[in-house]
């Protein structure tokens, strides 16, 4: 079916099977790779993205369900906020693989823009979807403090 | 062209002695043949950049090959070629910074690529063939990449001394710029074409230690970028031309057989071109993920399970309780302990049991295959460059110097990507290859193909009896494992010794501690689940069971853990500085904050020395925190401390996790735990506080990979003791505290 929806900002159609996961539309068909496949049952967080602004998991979301709506992946993730996240990403160097950090960006992101000053429990609450096999918590969770405190939350 | 530095002309570092466990003569003796100099030779130069490293070094004019190691491009940028897989571990940063340093660069002109498959080149140099594990990558290539740098740099300086006409004496480096005091100067750009013709030094001169300028800093990762902005290229994000996706249905027992199939439904799926059966099951092939995943889902398949492993992991367990009772192969002899422990003064008996983990990497397995006239070309995250590309040759029906191998970025890997028999390339092989079309094809297991087709860490069991004399000292220590072997029945089969598998009994035979008689005996008992090695491998479960065991000791002899454990260190200083380093951290002579407890433990594991203290509380609900993990680790000379503090927090978290809940479940021979819901790795609300002290001991590098797993669990397991009194013995923790 034909799904007309945007993606980071530009409007998009697809002609996919309806029950196709927004994941692997936008990795297949739109190729933005960013956004990983982890687990397919929306476990892992690998997939996030945002959805009209909110976290949500790809995995296992159908493409038919967001005809009209906004996605954004971390391709296209620019605004203060993700500017802030992906610096401080950088700046504490967060990385290991690296695989499930598109993932763990995207939840911070939208973390931070319903919450500018997190504190370590409201961070546990809000990044506990996102798994990371390297165990690089503890630098996420300084990493979203330090971007919290470039965009003036009291961290 | 071939001007490299000879891997043989290298001097050996003490680590590289020390540590060859895996060489070319054991290989050999089991029947491995590498191929080097039987093929054709792919130049360095002729390899295809990958995607990460494009996207690092954009449009170089040209990039000249100084040496199999060092590439400096008309555009300054100087590209380190990296021999070895990084799945996490930092290597892509590791390697290009000694170069950087050996060469006098400026940090900001580094790139890397990843080598081709090449083991004349890239072996490791304590495998002989080419591959990454055993915490070796930095190790291994100490001295080697050293050694191509600094050769790098006098070809450099001495292109300059001719274009000046000057002595190259008088030529000096510095930040990625070559001069002489006559005022000439070049950047590494203008010099490299001319360098490149120049004659690679025999014997370069290498800096002392105490003149590095990088090493030894914290250097920021070259790959953060590209894993912050969604470019960097794991295997699952490679897109080729026509590329087709495949899922393979594998049987849901080990050893299981495809005996029948009808897949009239599944080619009925749309995108679904083509079902075919391959020796490892049944394959659907088609032009997306979704449409093969619909396709496998429409598979009618009958299993032939005559000779599949039928038990559950419950009944595996008590079939090795049963071995348990007799001696195994003896890989330490304690002489007469039994006589020994019957007149000691207090003797401690424990029983453990450990279970199968999964490696339960994020990225799940994958790869990519095209073949053509030319050959086969595999793109994957290969941590055995020379084993895959053997596999690959033989499934493909091509010579080795015919594969070629794009190693990519791995999301993640503990071990899962260095298999001998290198099962999920040679699956994506076999399926390119039965295919009728020629179009390339990838490969993709989902979760639940990841957490039910192994390979696994092995479960153990362990049955321990330990004495003490008055004076609390121990006279006699009997410690018999029962636990797969993970080298047998493959290439790597030459490297059991004597019927051990080293693998099975490391950090158990050379238990560090005065022990008068160390008695060490293992079972390895022949099962159907495939066995692997896993993040520090055997140290996961005798890294848990001698530091739980030790502490129990000390507890018999009403001493204090840390002080018990240093009396009996004396011939082993590195030990006793980790443990030493931890312990004044954490304020272990002071009191534990009120409500918590803690726990100590050290172990050496791959050359590297980590002794941490985990601080823990258990509220009225029976809950345990885990707040805190002070980590010591002397891993040599750190090359990049924040690395390395990287490294120990990510094994923290990952044993933690493990100990915590991990464990792979059977009944009948089927995993249940078949993706993340079942199977859970640590969550960051799990996540303590870990503070990582590097002790210096001014010794060769060795790795990080690794080393920090071993001792959360026993620091963990000790504290919870200290807490409650109840001993753990039988991981994962799970409910018992709840239930104790």
């Amino acid at each position: 079916m034909k799904v007309e929806f945007s993606v980071n900002g530009e409007p998009r159609t697809v002609d996919v099977p309806g029950d196709k996961p927004v994941l692997w539309v936008v990795r297949e068909d739109l190729k933005l790779t960013a956004s990983k496949f982890g687990c397919g049952i929306g476990q892992c967080g690998a997939c996030t993205v945002l959805l009209d602004g909110n976290m949500t998991r790809s995995c296992g979301l159908p493409v038919s369900a967001v005809a009209g709506r906004e996605i954004t992946t971390l391709e296209g993730a620019d605004d203060a906020v993700a500017t802030a996240v992906r610096d401080a990403w950088r700046a504490l160097d967060v990385v290991q693989c690296g695989y499930c950090q598109s993932g763990q960006m995207m939840s911070a992101i939208a973390l931070l823009r319903s919450n500018p000053a997190p504190d370590d429990a409201a961070i546990d609450a809000a990044m506990s979807g996102n798994l990371c096999r390297c165990a690089t918590y503890q630098r996420i969770r300084k990493a979203i403090h330090q971007a919290a405190g470039e965009l003036g939350g009291a961290a | 062209m071939k001007r490299y530095i000879d891997a043989a002309a290298v001097t050996a570092s003490p680590a590289l002695s020390r540590r060859r466990f895996l060489t070319v003569t054991t290989l050999g003796g089991a029947g491995f043949v590498v191929g080097c100099g039987q093929r054709e030779q792919a130049p360095a130069d002729a390899a295809e950049p990958t995607p990460a490293a494009a996207e690092a070094a954009p449009e170089p004019v040209s990039l000249e090959t100084l040496n199999a190691f060092v590439r400096i491009g008309s555009d300054d940028t100087v590209t380190t070629v990296v021999k070895h897989l990084d799945k996490g571990q930092g290597v892509t940063t590791g390697l290009p910074s000694i170069v950087a340093e050996e060469l006098d660069a400026d940090w900001s002109q580094m790139r890397f690529e990843f080598a081709p498959a090449d083991a004349e080149k890239y072996a490791n140099l304590f495998f002989g063939v080419q591959g990454t594990g055993g915490s070796t990558a930095i190790a291994n290539s100490w001295m080697q990449y050293r050694a191509a740098a600094a050769g790098a740099r006098a070809m450099l300086v001495a292109a300059a001394a001719k274009r000046w006409s000057v002595p190259a004496a008088e030529i000096t480096v510095a930040a990625g710029v070559v001069s002489h005091p006559s005022g000439q100067s070049a950047r590494f750009g203008q010099l490299a074409a001319d360098a490149a013709s120049e004659t690679p030094p025999d014997a370069p001169a290498l800096k002392a230690p105490e003149d590095f300028k990088l090493l030894g800093t914290d250097l920021p990762r070259i790959d953060s970028a590209a894993k912050t902005d969604g470019s960097a290229q794991y295997t699952i994000d490679v897109d080729l031309p026509d590329m087709k996706v495949a899922l393979v249905a594998h049987s849901p027992r080990f050893g299981g057989r495809v005996a029948s199939f009808d897949a009239t439904a599944a080619q009925a799926v749309e995108g679904v071109s083509e079902v075919i059966e391959v020796p490892t099951g049944v394959a659907v092939v088609a032009d997306s993920f979704w449409s093969a995943g619909k396709g496998r889902d429409a598979l009618k398949i009958e299993w032939d399970d005559r000779d599949a492993e039928l038990r559950g992991s419950d009944e595996i367990m008590a079939d090795y309780r049963e071995l348990a009772a007799a001696p195994g192969v003896t890989a330490s002899d304690g002489g007469d302990v039994d006589a020994t422990l019957d007149n000691a003064s207090q003797v401690v008996e424990l029983t453990f049991e450990t279970p199968f983990l999964a490696h339960a990497t994020m990225e799940p397995m994958d790869c990519v295959v095209r073949l053509d006239e030319s050959g086969c070309e595999i793109w994957t995250g290969s941590q055995l460059q020379t084993v895959d590309q053997q596999v690959a040759a033989a499934v493909a029906g091509v010579p080795m110097g015919q594969v070629r191998v794009n190693t990519l970025f791995a999301g993640g890997s503990f071990g899962r990507r260095a298999v001998p028999n290198s099962d999920y390339i040679g699956e994506a092989v076999a399926v390119a290859r039965a295919s009728q079309g020629s179009d390339p094809v990838k490969l993709i297991w989902t979760r639940e193909d990841d957490f039910t087709s192994g390979h696994f860490r092995p479960m153990s069991l362990h049955v321990m009896r330990a004495g003490i004399d008055a004076a609390g000292q121990p006279v006699g220590w009997s410690h018999r494992i029962v636990t797969q072997s993970i080298l047998s029945g493959t290439p790597f089969e030459g490297m059991i010794s004597n019927g051990i598998d080293p693998s099975t009994v490391e950090g158990a035979a050379n238990l560090p501690y005065a022990v008068k008689q160390l008695q060490v005996d293992v079972h390895t008992p022949r099962i159907g689940v495939p066995a692997l090695w896993w993040r520090s491998v055997g140290h996961t479960q005798n890294g848990w069971v001698t530091e739980v065991m030790i502490d129990q000791l000390a507890h018999a002899a009403n001493a204090d853990p840390v002080d018990y454990r240093l009396g009996l260190l004396e011939a082993h200083p590195r030990h006793r500085g980790v443990l030493e380093r931890a312990a004044s951290a954490a304020d272990w002579s002071g009191p534990a904050p009120e409500g918590r407890f803690r726990g100590v433990a050290v172990h050496e594991s791959f050359s590297s020395f980590v002794a941490q203290v985990a601080e823990i509380s258990i509220d009225s609900n029976k809950r345990l925190t885990v707040h805190r993990v002070v980590c010591a680790v002397d891993c040599g000379f750190a090359i990049n401390p924040d690395i390395v503090r990287a490294q120990m927090e990510g094994g923290i978290g990952m044993g933690l996790g493990a100990f915590l809940r991990e464990g792979v479940m059977f009944s009948e021979g089927q995993v249940l735990s078949n993706n993340y819901h079942l199977y859970r790795p640590l969550r960051i609300s799990e996540m303590p506080e870990v503070e990582v002290h590097i002790v210096n001991s001014g010794e060769a590098p060795t790795g990080v990979g690794e080393p920090g797993l071993p001792p959360i669990a026993p620091a963990v397991t000790n504290a919870i003791f200290a807490a409650t009194g109840q001993l753990i013995t039988t991981l994962p923790l799970g409910d018992q505290l709840r239930a104790g």
